[in-house]
């Protein structure tokens, strides 16, 4: 079997795992290359039609091609999407520049997804991060318990062998699943590439600049680069010395705001 | 390139260097972005300048603050031969079902021993757990060789208290190499420091590692769950060994009857004849319904047993006693099980059998036991199949021990 066939399979698996063991479950779609390979990867795993629904969290600062992109594709693939906003925040003018990017994350994603997984009592959420995005990312299990409170007890988290995950919830607990953890940015590409996915024009090239990583407009910066297809995306990575996430802001704050913010719960 | 991608563990005692190596390793070959060599610089303060190689994996402010590793981390780098996912474990006995958590997804190993202490308590425990887990491809790296000034002699005095430590477990070392992780010798390049030394450098160890390769197997496919797709019901779950033939009578464990392949499902792919392992497929069957747990096999049949005896080795921090309820969970199988009897147990740290018949099992210790399950289950030997011959025990939902079947 080849290298990208076995990831996809190791990510099917799990998918199909978490919808065993939860049954009421959402995945995340945040439009991202990564977030869209594990939809496909769900679409996969249950032969076209995704039995679950999936969740969007718009802080109202994403870019206009993300809600284009979004509408376009939720009603090719048939997806019943649910799109969370943290609304009295976002009206309130709550922004990244407005105190600091740890509290605008935390109120306008992690505060928006809290209260969505509240009102729709998802037990688990599917995510689409990934060990090499961050030193952080790479601590992580493929089945991420979380309290009430959304706290990741990275300390001490449960024994996860072969496949086995730990998966009892307590009433207020819900779990992170993470289908796709165990593929690197380039093999994010390579199969967007083979399986000939859709991905957002932001990735591409224009006027000398592309995004390599895609969040909020006001705090994601593009690079430098000229590569516009797939192909020169996949050309320019296997040259390139920067890390993927050298454009996100809220990366750069302190050393440890990434470990902060997914504490609290952040994704 | 080779296709798949090698899994490899970074073990040993604490302090040994294991985080270290990782981070030179991933450092020497390139594999590190200059910002986040800044961002590690940064981090590690100005104590004269020096470089935390270890900030690169432990990236938890704990972790920095304390100089230890407390949970497994993956990283990645490739050589022109193929591709590596580094498993980053930790050496502290607390956290030992981390080390066992990253250690169950590697193909080989990376056992440091630190030269001016030699081989200890989590050397030994570390490669114990290595040999229950069958990985038998290890390289010792005999690590800090920069403080005794790269002196032979030292090296071949502590190579041999390895030697022997390691064949008391069962481990034979593919190499045994001496490394200065923090000063870069023998890692990705051969060091004019250990002129004297003629065996690989790390880089090369690793190398010549293979990976586990696909063997031709009995079927083994564990039903993980049924779809109903417009009114067919569709079975899915993974080839876990074996493959699957359209049209192939098959046998439904652990009732023991036949059943006909009437077609495999995939999204996007027609006409499918064959599944491989480690594919993730529906299926259709012409007899009857399936549910969660059966197995579908051909060829060689498996154990169906409501008792199996095993190797376990205990990770929660509190000690096993006979009145706990466990569940034992293997492929997508799952019972209430209670251990029947402990034929022996030992600490790995010492080797040593502790007792015989005995009434329990200290955390991080090993034991050998009986385990009798509310039904029957199937089963391999784990040396046979090994997907079918290991399993997880839990305790009130949280997994206490891992198993094999012996």
């Amino acid at each position: 079997m080849d290298h990208l066939t076995a990831l996809e399979n190791k990510s099917i698996f799990i998918i199909r795992e978490a919808y065993y063991r939860f049954r009421n479950i959402a995945v995340l779609w945040s439009i991202g290359k990564d977030s869209t390979t594990l939809l496909w990867h769900c679409r996969k795993a249950f032969f076209g039609k995704i039995p679950f629904p999936v969740l969007h969290i718009d802080t109202g600062y994403k870019f206009p091609e993300i809600y284009r992109y979004r509408d376009r594709y939720a009603k090719e693939w048939g997806l019943d999407l649910i799109v969370a906003r943290n609304e009295e925040k976002i009206r309130s003018g709550m922004g990244p520049d407005k105190g600091s990017k740890l509290e605008c994350c935390t109120e306008l994603k992690t505060n928006a997804l809290k209260a969505a997984i509240a009102r729709h009592g998802f037990k688990a959420i599917l995510l689409g991060i990934r060990r090499d995005e961050h030193g952080i990312r790479a601590k992580e299990r493929v089945f991420s318990p979380r309290d009430g409170d959304f706290k990741w007890n990275y300390e001490d988290q449960p024994a996860e062998l072969w496949d086995n995950y730990k998966s009892t919830t307590h009433e207020e607990d819900h779990y992170r699943i993470h289908p796709i953890l165990h593929m690197t940015e380039l093999d994010v590409w390579n199969y967007v590439k083979r399986e000939e996915i859709p991905i957002i024009e932001l990735y591409s090239s224009k006027e000398g600049k592309r995004y390599r990583s895609i969040g909020c407009q006001p705090c994601c910066s593009p690079i430098e680069s000229r590569a516009r297809t797939v192909d020169e995306i996949i050309e320019e990575l296997t040259t390139t010395k920067t890390s993927e996430r050298a454009g996100r802001a809220q990366d750069k704050e302190d050393a440890y705001t990434m470990q902060k913010l997914r504490s609290l719960g952040y994704m | 390139m080779e296709e798949r991608s090698l899994h490899i563990v970074i073990v040993g005692h604490v302090d040994h260097g294991k985080s270290t190596l990782v981070g030179r390793l991933l450092y020497d070959t390139g594999s590190l972005a200059p910002e986040k060599y800044e961002e590690i610089k940064a981090a590690s303060g100005g104590e004269g300048g020096s470089v935390e190689f270890a900030y690169v994996m432990d990236h938890l402010e704990e972790e920095r603050k304390r100089g230890i590793t407390i949970d497994v981390a993956h990283t990645f780098f490739q050589t022109a031969k193929r591709r590596y996912v580094i498993i980053d474990a930790p050496g502290h006995k607390e956290f030992l079902k981390n080390m066992i958590t990253g250690s169950s997804q590697a193909e080989a190993a990376l056992l440091l021993v630190d030269i001016t202490q030699g081989v200890r308590e989590q050397t030994r425990r570390h490669c114990c757990i290595l040999g229950l887990l069958g990985i038998d491809q290890v390289a010792v790296l005999v690590n800090k060789m920069d403080v005794v000034n790269y002196s032979e002699e030292a090296f071949d005095s502590v190579k041999g208290d390895i030697e022997s430590a390691l064949s008391g477990v069962g481990v034979n070392p593919s190499y045994i190499i001496p490394v200065s992780a923090i000063k870069g010798d023998n890692v990705a390049d051969r060091s004019p420091n250990l002129g004297w030394f003629k065996g690989p450098t790390v880089l090369e160890a690793l190398d010549s590692f293979s990976s586990l390769g696909m063997e031709d197997k009995a079927l083994r496919f564990p039903v993980q769950d049924i779809y109903d797709m417009d009114g067919t019901s569709v079975i899915v779950g993974r080839v876990e060994s074996g493959s699957m033939h359209r049209g192939a009578e098959v046998c439904v464990f652990p009732e023991g009857r036949t059943a006909r392949i009437r077609e495999i499902r995939k999204f996007m792919a027609d006409d499918i004849e064959e599944a491989a392992t480690g594919e993730c497929i529906g299926v259709c069957i012409e007899d009857g319904a399936l549910r969660r747990g059966q197995v579908l096999t051909d060829g060689a049949t498996p154990t169906r047993s409501g008792s199996i005896r095993a190797n376990v080795f205990w990770m929660a921090g509190r000690a096993w006693h006979p009145e706990m309820e466990l569940v034992w969970k293997g492929t997508t199988q799952e019972a209430r099980a209670r251990i029947e009897r402990i034929l022996k147990r030992f600490d790995p740290a010492s080797i040593e059998v502790i007792e015989k018949d005995a009434e329990e099992i200290l955390p991080a210790e090993v034991a050998e036991v009986e385990i009798r399950l509310e039904k029957e289950v199937v089963v391999d030997r784990f040396t046979e199949i090994p997907e079918m011959g290991r399993f997880v025990l839990e305790h009130l939902g949280e997994p206490v021990a891992g198993g094999i079947i012996i």
